[in-house]
Protein backbone atom coordinates (compact mmCIF):
# COMPACT_ATOMS: atom_id res chain seq x y z
CA UNK A 1 0.00 0.00 0.00
CA UNK A 2 2.75 2.61 1.05
CA UNK A 3 4.63 1.82 -2.30
CA UNK A 4 1.78 1.80 -4.31
CA UNK A 5 0.96 5.26 -2.64
CA UNK A 6 4.20 6.15 -3.50
CA UNK A 7 4.37 5.58 -6.88
CA UNK A 8 1.09 7.04 -7.89
CA UNK A 9 3.14 10.24 -6.23
CA UNK A 10 6.08 9.67 -8.75
CA UNK A 11 4.14 9.34 -11.86
CA UNK A 12 2.06 12.82 -10.70
CA UNK A 13 5.24 14.28 -10.67
CA UNK A 14 6.90 12.65 -13.73
CA UNK A 15 4.04 13.88 -15.89
CA UNK A 16 3.73 17.22 -14.07
CA UNK A 17 7.78 17.82 -14.62
CA UNK A 18 7.12 17.23 -18.20
CA UNK A 19 4.31 20.36 -18.70
CA UNK A 20 5.81 23.72 -18.65
CA UNK A 21 3.35 26.24 -16.60
CA UNK A 22 3.97 29.61 -18.19
CA UNK A 23 2.13 28.15 -21.07
CA UNK A 24 -1.53 28.65 -20.30
CA UNK A 25 -4.08 27.18 -23.02
CA UNK A 26 -5.98 29.64 -24.25
CA UNK A 27 -9.92 29.89 -24.52
CA UNK A 28 -10.26 31.37 -28.16
CA UNK A 29 -8.97 28.04 -29.86
CA UNK A 30 -12.29 26.81 -31.42
CA UNK A 31 -14.14 30.38 -31.66
CA UNK A 32 -14.34 32.76 -33.89
CA UNK A 33 -10.77 34.98 -33.93
CA UNK A 34 -11.92 38.70 -31.96
CA UNK A 35 -12.88 41.61 -33.87
CA UNK A 36 -10.05 44.22 -34.30
CA UNK A 37 -9.02 46.90 -36.43
CA UNK A 38 -5.45 48.26 -36.62
CA UNK A 39 -4.00 51.24 -38.14
CA UNK A 40 -1.07 49.94 -40.65
CA UNK A 41 2.48 49.88 -39.81
CA UNK A 42 3.86 50.44 -43.68
CA UNK A 43 1.36 53.31 -43.73
CA UNK A 44 -0.94 54.67 -41.25
CA UNK A 45 -3.92 55.86 -43.15
CA UNK A 46 -4.73 52.24 -43.81
CA UNK A 47 -6.39 49.41 -41.42
CA UNK A 48 -5.78 45.45 -41.41
CA UNK A 49 -9.23 43.98 -40.26
CA UNK A 50 -10.36 41.13 -38.92
CA UNK A 51 -12.22 40.78 -42.69
CA UNK A 52 -8.55 40.54 -44.02
CA UNK A 53 -8.15 37.20 -42.44
CA UNK A 54 -11.27 35.62 -44.20
CA UNK A 55 -11.38 33.32 -46.83
CA UNK A 56 -7.74 31.77 -46.70
CA UNK A 57 -6.08 29.99 -44.11
CA UNK A 58 -3.66 32.44 -42.18
CA UNK A 59 -1.27 32.81 -39.17
CA UNK A 60 -1.59 35.84 -36.55
CA UNK A 61 1.67 36.48 -35.31
CA UNK A 62 2.09 39.21 -32.52
CA UNK A 63 5.72 40.75 -32.14
CA UNK A 64 7.66 43.61 -31.11
CA UNK A 65 10.98 44.71 -30.80
CA UNK A 66 11.77 44.73 -27.59
CA UNK A 67 10.91 40.58 -27.49
CA UNK A 68 13.78 38.39 -27.84
CA UNK A 69 11.80 35.41 -28.48
CA UNK A 70 10.84 37.33 -31.78
CA UNK A 71 14.18 38.22 -32.87
CA UNK A 72 14.69 34.09 -32.37
CA UNK A 73 11.94 33.41 -34.77
CA UNK A 74 12.19 35.92 -37.31
CA UNK A 75 14.26 34.06 -39.47
CA UNK A 76 11.69 30.86 -39.10
CA UNK A 77 9.19 33.21 -40.19
CA UNK A 78 11.11 35.08 -43.45
CA UNK A 79 11.24 31.43 -44.85
CA UNK A 80 7.61 30.41 -43.88
CA UNK A 81 6.24 33.56 -45.39
CA UNK A 82 8.82 32.15 -48.74
CA UNK A 83 7.39 28.43 -48.57
CA UNK A 84 5.14 28.18 -45.92
CA UNK A 85 1.94 29.36 -48.69
CA UNK A 86 -0.24 30.77 -46.24
CA UNK A 87 -0.07 34.38 -45.21
CA UNK A 88 0.97 35.83 -42.03
CA UNK A 89 -0.78 39.03 -40.45
CA UNK A 90 1.49 40.79 -37.80
CA UNK A 91 -0.03 42.12 -34.82
CA UNK A 92 3.10 45.00 -33.22
CA UNK A 93 2.17 45.09 -29.65
CA UNK A 94 3.05 48.23 -27.88
CA UNK A 95 6.10 48.72 -29.40
CA UNK A 96 8.20 52.10 -30.94
CA UNK A 97 7.11 52.07 -34.68
CA UNK A 98 10.02 53.66 -36.07
CA UNK A 99 12.06 50.86 -34.56
CA UNK A 100 9.46 48.12 -35.51
CA UNK A 101 9.68 49.62 -39.56
CA UNK A 102 13.87 49.44 -38.96
CA UNK A 103 13.24 45.98 -37.90
CA UNK A 104 11.56 44.82 -41.07
CA UNK A 105 13.56 46.66 -43.29
CA UNK A 106 17.42 45.18 -41.87
CA UNK A 107 15.78 41.33 -41.09
CA UNK A 108 13.55 41.27 -43.84
CA UNK A 109 9.59 41.58 -43.75
CA UNK A 110 7.27 38.38 -43.33
CA UNK A 111 4.40 40.16 -43.01
CA UNK A 112 1.35 40.23 -45.64
CA UNK A 113 0.44 43.82 -43.08
CA UNK A 114 1.53 44.51 -40.12
CA UNK A 115 -1.49 45.97 -37.74
CA UNK A 116 -0.02 48.77 -34.56
CA UNK A 117 -1.34 47.79 -31.52
CA UNK A 118 0.48 50.93 -29.29
CA UNK A 119 -2.04 50.80 -26.73
CA UNK A 120 -2.29 46.59 -26.15
CA UNK A 121 -6.06 46.92 -26.22
CA UNK A 122 -6.38 43.85 -29.53
CA UNK A 123 -3.83 42.10 -27.69
CA UNK A 124 -6.04 41.72 -24.74
CA UNK A 125 -8.92 40.81 -26.37
CA UNK A 126 -6.66 38.06 -28.19
CA UNK A 127 -6.20 36.90 -24.74
CA UNK A 128 -2.00 37.86 -25.58
CA UNK A 129 -0.06 37.63 -22.70
CA UNK A 130 3.44 37.06 -23.92
CA UNK A 131 5.19 37.68 -27.56
CA UNK A 132 5.48 36.18 -29.62
CA UNK A 133 2.79 34.17 -30.15
CA UNK A 134 0.99 32.93 -33.03
CA UNK A 135 -2.17 31.97 -34.23
CA UNK A 136 -3.60 29.67 -36.80
CA UNK A 137 -6.85 31.04 -38.22
CA UNK A 138 -8.85 29.00 -40.61
CA UNK A 139 -10.64 30.85 -44.26
CA UNK A 140 -14.40 30.98 -41.69
CA UNK A 141 -12.13 33.64 -39.16
CA UNK A 142 -12.07 30.73 -36.48
CA UNK A 143 -8.89 30.30 -34.18
CA UNK A 144 -7.52 26.54 -35.30
CA UNK A 145 -4.42 26.75 -32.73
CA UNK A 146 -2.32 29.23 -30.55
CA UNK A 147 1.10 28.78 -30.45
CA UNK A 148 3.21 30.63 -27.55
CA UNK A 149 6.95 30.99 -27.87
CA UNK A 150 9.23 31.36 -30.85
CA UNK A 151 7.99 29.51 -33.99
CA UNK A 152 10.11 27.07 -35.52
CA UNK A 153 10.38 24.53 -38.38
CA UNK A 154 9.43 22.00 -36.10
CA UNK A 155 6.23 23.78 -34.13
CA UNK A 156 5.51 24.68 -37.80
CA UNK A 157 5.64 21.08 -39.13
CA UNK A 158 4.21 19.24 -36.08
CA UNK A 159 1.48 21.88 -34.88
CA UNK A 160 0.89 23.78 -37.88
CA UNK A 161 1.16 21.62 -40.72
CA UNK A 162 -1.85 18.87 -39.88
CA UNK A 163 -4.00 21.73 -38.75
CA UNK A 164 -3.76 23.67 -41.55
CA UNK A 165 -4.48 20.32 -43.78
CA UNK A 166 -7.33 19.73 -41.94
CA UNK A 167 -9.06 23.13 -42.07
CA UNK A 168 -8.33 22.74 -46.15
CA UNK A 169 -10.14 19.04 -46.45
CA UNK A 170 -12.60 20.69 -44.38
CA UNK A 171 -13.13 23.36 -46.70
CA UNK A 172 -14.07 21.43 -49.70
CA UNK B 1 22.22 51.30 22.31
CA UNK B 2 24.18 54.29 20.96
CA UNK B 3 22.29 57.13 18.69
CA UNK B 4 24.40 56.19 15.75
CA UNK B 5 23.57 52.40 15.23
CA UNK B 6 19.73 52.77 16.28
CA UNK B 7 19.99 55.53 13.21
CA UNK B 8 21.31 53.00 11.20
CA UNK B 9 19.00 50.40 12.08
CA UNK B 10 16.02 52.84 11.24
CA UNK B 11 17.71 53.36 7.36
CA UNK B 12 17.87 49.61 7.51
CA UNK B 13 14.30 48.66 7.90
CA UNK B 14 13.20 51.91 5.77
CA UNK B 15 14.94 50.18 3.10
CA UNK B 16 13.24 47.10 4.19
CA UNK B 17 9.96 48.27 3.58
CA UNK B 18 10.73 49.52 -0.13
CA UNK B 19 8.24 46.41 -0.94
CA UNK B 20 5.26 48.28 0.41
CA UNK B 21 5.53 51.22 -2.55
CA UNK B 22 2.12 50.68 -4.65
CA UNK B 23 3.03 49.71 -8.04
CA UNK B 24 -0.40 51.25 -9.37
CA UNK B 25 0.05 54.52 -8.69
CA UNK B 26 -2.95 55.11 -11.22
CA UNK B 27 -5.52 58.22 -8.90
CA UNK B 28 -8.48 56.60 -6.94
CA UNK B 29 -12.03 56.46 -8.39
CA UNK B 30 -14.06 58.85 -7.40
CA UNK B 31 -16.70 56.78 -6.20
CA UNK B 32 -15.60 54.71 -2.97
CA UNK B 33 -17.66 51.47 -4.52
CA UNK B 34 -15.91 51.93 -7.47
CA UNK B 35 -12.79 51.93 -6.43
CA UNK B 36 -13.37 49.04 -3.70
CA UNK B 37 -14.76 46.53 -6.72
CA UNK B 38 -11.47 47.80 -8.61
CA UNK B 39 -8.58 47.26 -5.37
CA UNK B 40 -11.17 43.39 -5.00
CA UNK B 41 -10.51 42.43 -8.95
CA UNK B 42 -7.00 43.70 -9.32
CA UNK B 43 -6.03 41.62 -6.29
CA UNK B 44 -7.89 38.46 -7.44
CA UNK B 45 -6.64 38.41 -11.19
CA UNK B 46 -3.37 37.16 -12.32
CA UNK B 47 -0.64 38.26 -13.74
CA UNK B 48 0.01 36.05 -16.92
CA UNK B 49 3.43 37.28 -17.45
CA UNK B 50 4.38 37.09 -13.92
CA UNK B 51 2.13 34.29 -12.78
CA UNK B 52 2.51 34.62 -9.16
CA UNK B 53 1.76 38.22 -8.79
CA UNK B 54 -1.64 39.49 -9.25
CA UNK B 55 -1.82 42.14 -11.49
CA UNK B 56 -2.23 44.52 -8.86
CA UNK B 57 1.04 43.81 -7.77
CA UNK B 58 2.99 43.68 -11.03
CA UNK B 59 4.66 46.28 -12.80
CA UNK B 60 4.29 44.48 -16.28
CA UNK B 61 3.22 46.39 -19.00
CA UNK B 62 0.35 43.87 -19.59
CA UNK B 63 -0.80 44.27 -16.33
CA UNK B 64 -1.09 48.13 -16.34
CA UNK B 65 -2.70 47.79 -19.61
CA UNK B 66 -5.47 45.23 -17.69
CA UNK B 67 -5.64 47.48 -14.87
CA UNK B 68 -6.22 50.29 -17.67
CA UNK B 69 -9.06 47.61 -19.21
CA UNK B 70 -11.09 46.80 -15.62
CA UNK B 71 -11.15 50.60 -14.51
CA UNK B 72 -12.71 51.60 -17.56
CA UNK B 73 -15.14 49.12 -17.40
CA UNK B 74 -15.97 49.68 -13.74
CA UNK B 75 -16.42 53.54 -14.39
CA UNK B 76 -18.91 52.15 -17.33
CA UNK B 77 -20.93 50.69 -15.04
CA UNK B 78 -19.74 47.01 -15.72
CA UNK B 79 -20.54 44.80 -12.66
CA UNK B 80 -17.48 42.59 -11.69
CA UNK B 81 -19.57 39.26 -12.71
CA UNK B 82 -18.99 41.08 -16.14
CA UNK B 83 -15.61 42.08 -15.97
CA UNK B 84 -14.44 38.42 -14.49
CA UNK B 85 -16.41 36.78 -17.46
CA UNK B 86 -14.44 39.23 -19.93
CA UNK B 87 -11.24 37.80 -18.96
CA UNK B 88 -12.12 34.44 -18.45
CA UNK B 89 -12.94 34.84 -22.46
CA UNK B 90 -9.81 35.82 -23.39
CA UNK B 91 -7.64 34.49 -20.90
CA UNK B 92 -9.57 31.06 -19.85
CA UNK B 93 -9.89 29.81 -15.75
CA UNK B 94 -5.90 30.52 -14.97
CA UNK B 95 -6.26 34.31 -14.99
CA UNK B 96 -8.50 34.19 -11.50
CA UNK B 97 -6.70 33.11 -8.43
CA UNK B 98 -9.94 31.59 -7.86
CA UNK B 99 -11.17 30.03 -10.78
CA UNK B 100 -14.60 28.95 -11.00
CA UNK B 101 -15.42 25.46 -10.20
CA UNK B 102 -16.33 23.30 -13.31
CA UNK B 103 -15.57 19.64 -14.82
CA UNK B 104 -12.16 21.00 -15.78
CA UNK B 105 -11.29 22.26 -12.59
CA UNK B 106 -13.45 20.06 -10.12
CA UNK B 107 -10.01 18.10 -9.45
CA UNK B 108 -8.58 21.23 -7.71
CA UNK B 109 -11.38 22.11 -5.83
CA UNK B 110 -12.48 18.47 -4.65
CA UNK B 111 -8.88 17.15 -3.78
CA UNK B 112 -8.55 18.49 -1.07
CA UNK B 113 -11.63 17.54 0.52
CA UNK B 114 -10.83 13.88 -0.78
CA UNK B 115 -7.71 13.70 0.58
CA UNK B 116 -8.46 14.84 3.92
CA UNK B 117 -11.05 12.12 4.13
CA UNK B 118 -9.10 9.65 3.18
CA UNK B 119 -6.46 10.26 5.45
CA UNK B 120 -8.89 10.96 8.45
CA UNK B 121 -10.20 7.15 7.44
CA UNK B 122 -6.41 5.72 7.31
CA UNK B 123 -5.91 7.28 10.51
CA UNK B 124 -9.08 6.46 11.99
CA UNK B 125 -8.26 2.33 11.21
CA UNK B 126 -4.55 2.96 12.23
CA UNK B 127 -6.08 4.56 15.87
CA UNK B 128 -8.36 1.39 16.34
CA UNK B 129 -5.85 -0.92 15.22
CA UNK B 130 -3.56 0.33 18.31
CA UNK B 131 -6.32 0.50 20.70
CA UNK B 132 -6.87 -3.26 20.38
CA UNK B 133 -3.26 -4.07 21.05
CA UNK B 134 -2.72 -4.98 24.52
CA UNK B 135 -0.83 -2.21 27.03
CA UNK B 136 2.86 -3.10 27.41
CA UNK B 137 3.22 -3.53 31.24
CA UNK B 138 6.58 -1.00 30.81
CA UNK B 139 4.53 1.40 29.29
CA UNK B 140 3.92 4.30 31.61
CA UNK B 141 1.68 6.35 29.14
CA UNK B 142 -2.11 6.06 29.76
CA UNK B 143 -3.99 4.58 26.39
CA UNK B 144 -5.60 7.78 25.68
CA UNK B 145 -6.16 8.61 21.93
CA UNK B 146 -8.36 5.68 21.98
CA UNK B 147 -11.24 7.11 21.21
CA UNK B 148 -11.95 7.71 17.59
Amino acid sequence: MPIGVFGLLVAVFVVGLGKDPTLVPSPLVGKPAPDFTLPRLDDPSQTLSRSDLIGKTSLVNVWGTWCSGCRQEHDTLVALARDGGIPIYGINWKDDQQLARQWLTSLGNPYAAVGVDQDGRVAIDWGVYGAPETFLIGPDGTVLYKHIAPMTQDVWQEQFLPRIAAAGAGQR
Amino acid sequence: MTRIPRAFLLVALLLGAQPGIAIDTDPKLPDPVQQATYERLTSEVRCLVCQNQTIGDSSAPLAADLRREIREKIVAGQSEEEIKVFLLDRYGDFVLYKPRFKASTAALWLAPLLLLIAGGLGLGRIIRRRSALPVPADDDEPPTAAEG
